[in-house]
C-alpha cells in the first residue's frame, strides 16, 4: 500500500474506517510515521502520547466493528497543550507546570473522547498561548511546514502545523486575539473560532478569560465543521458558555454563496501591510464575487483601537489567571527563605519574558489609580469596537479581512521589538474584543508562502462563516497544496501505515 | 476633654449551603479529613471555572432583606487580587462595587433600649482554605487544608453607628441571633463559622479633635471583641490626652496578653486590583425574585419578641428568653397555640423547667425529649387539678426518658391528685395524732406549724394531696388557733 493516509480529510477517512477499508491503527500509524518524518524539524509538539493514541486506536476499531461510529471516531487529533488531559502532561508551554498532570479532561477533550478520538500529542504554544509565532514556548519553538526558517505563527502554532504536516488530521487550538486564525495562516491550513460562548472554556489553561476561546483546524472548511461541530454546546461547567442550540455545520455547506453580502472595511487598510498579501487578498475577493457574492464597504471606526485596547484587557485578566502559579501546589516550586523568596524565585524562573512582560502591564492597568483610566476605558473602548460591528451585521452576512498584514515571517525576526510582534494580530484582534466568529482560509501564496483570509460573522453565526469559506475553498485549489517538506518526505519514503 | 468612640464593624459568616460557592463539593467540611472536599474548582487548578451556587445568593439576599437592605436589581462578582497560600487562584472571588444587598440597618435592644445600626453592605464571596501552621526539630512549617477553600462566605459591613464595646458585642449577638433565625449560617464564633473585624476611633464631644481609623482584628469571640475594642478605646484616649500621635493602622488583639499589637500600617495597605470577575456572568434579580425570597422567610427575632410581650403579657426578660432562639420560640408558639392562659405557665415551664433539662443533657430544645403537645397536656393536667405542680415536674421528668404522654404516665403510675375528703381526712387526723408537738404550736398561735403538718400529709400521699382540700381539712379539723 502506497498511498498516503496523512492527505485524507477527515470526511474521507471517517467513511474509509466505517467501511473498514482501512483501520484506525492504520490510520494512526501513518501519522506516526509522519511524525517520525518530519517532527525533530518542526517540533509542533511538546509532548506525543503514542501510547495512549495506540490504545485510542484500537479501542476505536474495536467501536467500529460494532457499528458504533461517531464523526471523529479513530480520527488522529492534536491537542494544543493548553487543554487539561488526564493522560498526559499539561504544561502551556511553560516551565512553571513542568511536571504537572491534571487530574480532569477538559470539557472538549471529554467531548473528543468520547466520540472515540486518537491523541497524538500535546501541540507546542506560546508560554500560556501569549505570542504570536510560538517561539514564546518554554519548550522550543516549533517551524512552519512550508519553510523551516520561518515562524508557523502562534500561539497554536503546534496545532496549525502539526495539521499543516500531517502529523494530526485535525487539532484543537485556543484565540484568545488571533491564536487560531493567525497560524492556521501561516501554515496554509483552515482554523476557526468560534463565538465566545459557542465552546465550553472549562479545562483550557486561562490566559484572558474574556476573550479565549477553543477551536479547530483542520485542511479542510469541512473538517473543521465536523471538528466544531462535536466541541461545540453549552457546559454547565462554564457559566460564559452559552445554552443555544447548535446547528448541524455540515447542512452549511451548500457550495452556493450566491447573494451573500461581503463587508470589507477601508480601517483593514494597515501600514505595514505587505502588498503581495493584499493583492492576492484582492484576488480572492474577485473570486468570492464570481462566486455570487455581493462586496459591500463597511466602516469600523473603533477597530483602529483594537489592539491597544486588547493589550489593556488581555494582559489584566492574564495578571490574575497567572497568580496561582505560586509553587505551592503544583508544577516548579523553588524554596525560598521567606514566603515571598519563594514565590519570587518560582515565578522568576518559572514564566518567560513574555509572560512576565503581560503580568506586569496588566497588574499596572490594574493598579489603584490607574484602573480608570485604563482598564475602564479599555472596557468602553470594546463596547464601541463590539457597536461597530452590529451596525456593519445590519448590512452584510459577513466581513472580509486578510487573517494577517503578512506571510509568515522568519523565526527571531520579530522578538526583539514585542510591538512588531503584536502588531501580527491586528486584524485578527477585533472579533476577539467583540466575541465574533472567525475563520481563516487559505487564498493564494505571496513569495512562496500561504496567505489566508478572515471571514467575520454574527454571533453563533458560524454556519454562514463556513458555507462562504466552504464555497471559497471548492472553487480553489489553495487548500491541496502541500508544503515541500511534507512532498519530499512522502517522495522519500513512502508512507504505508507500517514500520 | 470628653471622647466619644466610633466603631465600624466588617462581620463574615459561613453560609450554610450544601455545596460551596463555586463547585459541587461538600460545603459540610467540619470534622472531615483535610484535603477530601476538594475539587478542580476549589482546588484552583488550571483551567477549572466557578459556577455560582444559587442557593447562596438566596441566603445572602435573604439576610439582605433581614437587614433592611436594598437589593440592587444588577450585581457582579470581582476578582480580589492577592497572594498567600491559602487562596488557591491568587485571587478571591468576592464583590466590590455593586454588592448584593446595600443600605440596610438592623435593630435591636441593648440596656432596655431599641438601637439601630445602619448597614452599610452584605456581599457574597469565598472563603480561603485553612493553614496550620507546625514546627518540626525546630523549623517551621505551614500545612494547607483545602476543605474551607470555596465555602460560601457572606460580609456585612456597618456604618461607623456603634457607640462602646458593650453595643458592638449586643450587635453582634442580634446579628448572629437574625442569621440563625432565618437558618442561613450557624453564625458560630468559636467554629469560625462567625468572625468579625472592627474600625474604633475617637472624636470629642465638641467635635474639635477626631481621631485615626483603627482596624482591629484576630477577634475570636463575643468576649473578645468586647475585651479588645474596651482596650483600644483606652489606648486611644490616653494618647490623645497626652497629646501622643496616633496612626490610621491595622492592629491584632493578643488574646493572651489582653492587648492589640500593630501589623500593618496605611502606607502598607494592599491595592487588591478588583476587577469584574470575567468567567461569571452578573447577578439580576428581579421584583418576582425578591417577593419569592421574602415569603420564605421568617419572622425575625426583635418582631417576635415584641408581640410576644404584647400578645402573651409576658415580661421582657422572659420574651427575651423566649425569642433568643428560633426552635424555642417555635415551640413555645406550638404549645400555646394562641391560647394566652397557657402562654404564662408555658413561658414558666419552658424557661424554668426544660431550660434545666437542656442545660442538663447539654441538648437543645428539640432534643429534650418532651415535645410541645405534651407540654401543653401538662399544663392542662395542673390547671385541671389533676395533678399537682410538684407532681407535674416528676411526670415531665418520666415524658422526656420515655417519650409517653403525660396523661398516659399520670394514669399509669397513679399520679392522680388526691382531692376526695374523706380519703384525705384519714390521712390528716393519722398525721394531727402522730404529730402532738406540732399541733401544740399551732394551737399556741404559731401558724407556721400548719405548713409542717401538711408536708407530713403530702408525705404520706407521695406527693399526690391536693394542697388546698388538705390545708382545709387540716385546718378544720385542728379548730382555730389560741389567740
Amino acid at each position: 500500500m502506497s498511498e498516503d493516509l496523512t492527505r485524507l480529510t477527515v470526511t474521507e477517512a471517517s467513511a474509509r474506517l466505517a467501511r473498514r477499508e482501512i483501520s484506525a491503527v492504520e490510520l494512526l500509524q501513518a501519522h506516526l510515521e509522519r511524525i517520525r518524518q518530519v517532527e525533530p524539524q518542526i517540533h509542533a509538539f511538546i509532548t506525543l502520547t503514542e501510547e495512549v493514541a495506540l490504545a485510542q486506536a484500537q479501542e476505536a476499531d474495536r467501536r467500529i466493528a460494532r457499528g458504533d461510529v461517531a464523526p471523529l471516531t479513530g480520527i488522529p487529533i492534536a491537542l494544543k497543550d493548553v487543554l487539561c488531559t488526564v493522560d498526559a502532561p499539561t504544561t502551556a508551554g511553560s516551565r512553571i507546570l513542568e511536571g504537572f498532570r491534571s487530574p480532569y479532561d477538559a470539557t472538549v477533550v471529554r467531548k473528543l473522547r468520547e466520540q472515540g478520538a486518537v491523541f497524538v500529542g500535546k501541540a507546542n504554544t506560546d508560554e500560556f498561548a501569549m505570542g504570536s509565532s510560538t517561539e514564546n514556548s518554554a519548550y522550543g519553538p516549533t517551524r512552519n511546514p512550508w519553510d523551516l526558517e520561518r515562524v508557523p505563527g502562534g500561539s497554536s502554532g503546534g496545532s496549525a502545523a502539526a495539521v499543516a504536516a500531517g502529523e494530526a488530521m485535525v487539532s484543537l487550538g485556543s484565540d484568545t486575539g488571533g491564536s487560531i486564525r493567525q497560524p492556521a495562516g501561516f501554515c496554509g491550513v483552515v482554523g476557526l473560532k468560534p463565538t465566545y460562548g459557542r465552546v465550553s472554556r472549562y479545562g483550557l489553561v486561562a490566559f484572558a478569560s474574556s476573550l479565549d476561546q477553543i477551536g479547530p483546524f483542520g485542511r479542510t472548511v469541512e473538517d473543521v465543521a465536523i471538528v466544531l461541530q462535536a466541541i461545540s454546546g453549552h457546559d454547565p461547567c462554564d457559566s460564559t458558555s452559552v445554552d443555544v442550540p447548535v446547528p448541524d455545520y455540515q447542512t452549511s455547506l451548500t457550495g452556493d454563496i450566491r447573494g451573500i453580502r461581503i463587508g470589507i472595511a477601508a480601517e483593514y487598510q494597515v501600514p505595514g501591510m505587505d502588498p503581495e498579501v493584499e493583492r492576492v487578498v484582492d484576488e480572492a475577493v474577485a473570486e468570492l464575487q464570481r462566486l455570487g457574492a455581493e462586496i459591500v464597504p463597511v466602516s469600523l471606526p473603533h477597530t483602529k483601537y483594537a489592539l491597544a485596547t486588547y493589550y489593556i484587557i488581555a494582559p489584566s485578566e492574564a495578571s490574575a489567571n497567572l497568580a496561582r502559579y505560586d509553587g505551592v501546589k503544583y508544577g516548579l516550586s523553588l524554596q525560598g527563605e521567606t514566603l515571598l523568596e519563594s514565590y519570587l524565585q518560582t515565578r522568576g524562573r518559572g514564566f518567560g519574558p513574555e509572560v512576565k512582560r503581560r503580568i506586569m502591564l496588566g497588574t499596572y492597568a490594574l493598579s489603584a489609580g490607574y484602573y480608570d483610566a485604563y482598564y475602564v476605558k479599555a472596557q468602553k473602548v470594546r463596547t464601541l469596537i463590539k457597536r461597530d460591528f452590529d451596525e456593519a451585521f445590519e448590512k452584510v452576512d459577513v466581513i472580509l479581512a486578510p487573517t494577517s498584514p503578512t506571510v509568515a515571517f522568519r523565526l527571531g525576526e520579530r522578538t526583539a521589538d514585542p510591538i512588531q510582534m503584536y502588531l501580527s494580530d491586528v486584524f485578527t484582534i477585533p472579533a476577539n474584543m467583540a466575541g465574533l466568529p472567525g475563520i481563516a482560509v487559505p487564498c493564494g501564496f505571496a513569495h512562496g508562502l500561504p496567505v489566508s483570509m478572515q471571514f467575520m460573522g454574527r454571533p453563533f453565526d458560524e454556519g454562514t462563516l463556513l458555507r462562504v469559506a466552504h464555497a471559497y475553498e471548492q472553487a480553489t485549489p489553495w487548500h491541496r497544496a502541500v508544503p515541500p517538506l511534507i512532498e519530499a518526505v512522502t517522495r522519500r519514503a513512502p508512507s504505508g501505515g507500517t514500520e | 476633654m470628653e471622647f466619644e468612640t466610633v466603631i465600624g464593624l466588617e462581620v463574615h459568616a459561613q453560609l450554610l449551603t450544601r455545596s460551596k460557592m463555586f463547585c459541587g463539593c461538600s460545603a459540610e467540611y467540619a470534622g472531615a479529613e483535610p484535603n477530601t472536599h476538594v475539587c478542580p474548582v476549589c482546588l484552583g487548578l488550571p483551567g477549572s471555572l466557578p459556577v455560582i451556587n444559587r442557593q447562596a445568593v438566596v441566603s445572602t439576599v435573604m439576610t439582605g432583606l433581614a437587614l433592611n437592605c436594598r437589593i440592587p436589581p444588577y450585581s457582579k462578582f470581582d476578582r480580589k487580587n492577592y497572594m498567600y497560600p491559602d487562596l488557591m487562584k491568587g485571587y478571591q472571588i468576592s464583590q466590590y462595587d455593586l454588592p448584593l444587598c446595600v443600605e440596610g440597618y438592623l435593630e435591636f435592644q441593648h440596656d432596655g433600649q431599641r438601637k439601630r445600626v445602619g448597614i452599610r453592605r452584605v456581599h457574597l464571596e469565598e472563603d480561603t482554605a485553612r493553614l496550620v501552621h507546625r514546627t518540626w526539630n525546630g523549623t517551621g512549617y505551614s500545612l494547607v487544608d483545602v476543605n474551607r477553600s470555596g465555602v460560601p462566605l457572606i460580609e456585612i459591613v456597618t456604618e461607623p453607628d456603634l457607640r462602646s464595646p458593650e453595643e458592638a458585642r449586643a450587635f453582634l449577638m442580634a446579628l448572629r441571633q437574625v442569621l440563625r433565625y432565618l437558618g442561613v449560617s450557624t453564625a458560630n464564633m468559636e467554629e469560625g463559622a462567625f468572625r468579625c473585624d472592627a474600625n474604633i476611633s475617637q472624636r470629642s464631644l465638641d467635635g474639635s479633635v477626631v481621631g485615626p481609623k483603627v482596624e482591629i482584628k484576630n477577634m475570636n469571640s463575643f468576649r473578645s471583641v468586647e475585651r479588645a475594642l474596651a482596650y483600644e478605646v483606652e489606648r486611644q484616649r490616653s494618647a490623645l490626652r497626652r497629646g501622643e500621635p496616633l496612626v490610621q493602622e491595622t492592629r491584632g488583639w493578643l488574646e493572651d496578653q489582653e492587648i492589640t499589637v500593630s501589623q500593618r500600617t496605611k502606607e502598607y495597605a494592599e491595592d487588591y486590583r478588583y476587577f469584574p470577575e470575567p468567567d461569571l456572568p452578573p447577578i439580576f434579580l428581579t421584583e418576582t425574585d425578591l417577593v419569592e425570597i421574602r415569603a420564605r422567610m421568617p419572622e425575625l427575632p426583635l418582631t417576635r419578641f415584641e408581640r410576644f410581650v404584647r400578645d402573651y403579657a409576658l415580661g421582657a426578660a422572659e420574651a427575651g428568653l423566649l425569642t433568643e432562639e428560633r426552635a424555642v420560640a417555635d415551640y413555645f408558639e406550638a404549645c400555646v397555640q394562641g391560647d394566652r392562659e397557657i402562654a404564662r405557665q408555658a413561658a414558666n415551664w419552658i424557661t424554668g423547667e426544660l431550660f434545666a433539662l437542656m442545660r442538663e443533657r447539654v441538648v437543645d430544645i428539640d432534643g429534650v425529649g418532651v415535645r410541645p403537645g405534651q407540654l401543653r397536656q401538662l399544663i392542662e393536667l395542673v390547671r385541671r387539678g389533676t395533678i399537682n405542680a410538684l407532681t407535674a415536674k416528676e411526670v415531665l421528668v418520666a415524658v422526656s426518658e420515655t417519650g409517653q404522654d403525660p396523661d398516659a404516665i399520670v394514669a399509669e403510675r397513679g399520679l392522680a391528685q388526691v382531692s376526695d375528703e374523706a380519703q384525705l381526712r384519714a390521712v390528716v387526723q393519722r398525721v394531727i395524732e402522730q404529730n402532738p408537738k406540732a399541733v401544740a404550736d399551732y394551737r399556741r398561735g404559731k401558724g407556721a406549724a400548719i405548713g409542717f403538718l401538711l408536708g407530713q400529709v403530702m408525705k404520706d400521699l407521695r406527693g399526690r394531696a391536693n394542697p388546698a382540700v388538705a390545708r382545709k381539712l387540716l385546718e378544720e379539723t385542728l379548730g382555730a388557733p389560741v389567740e
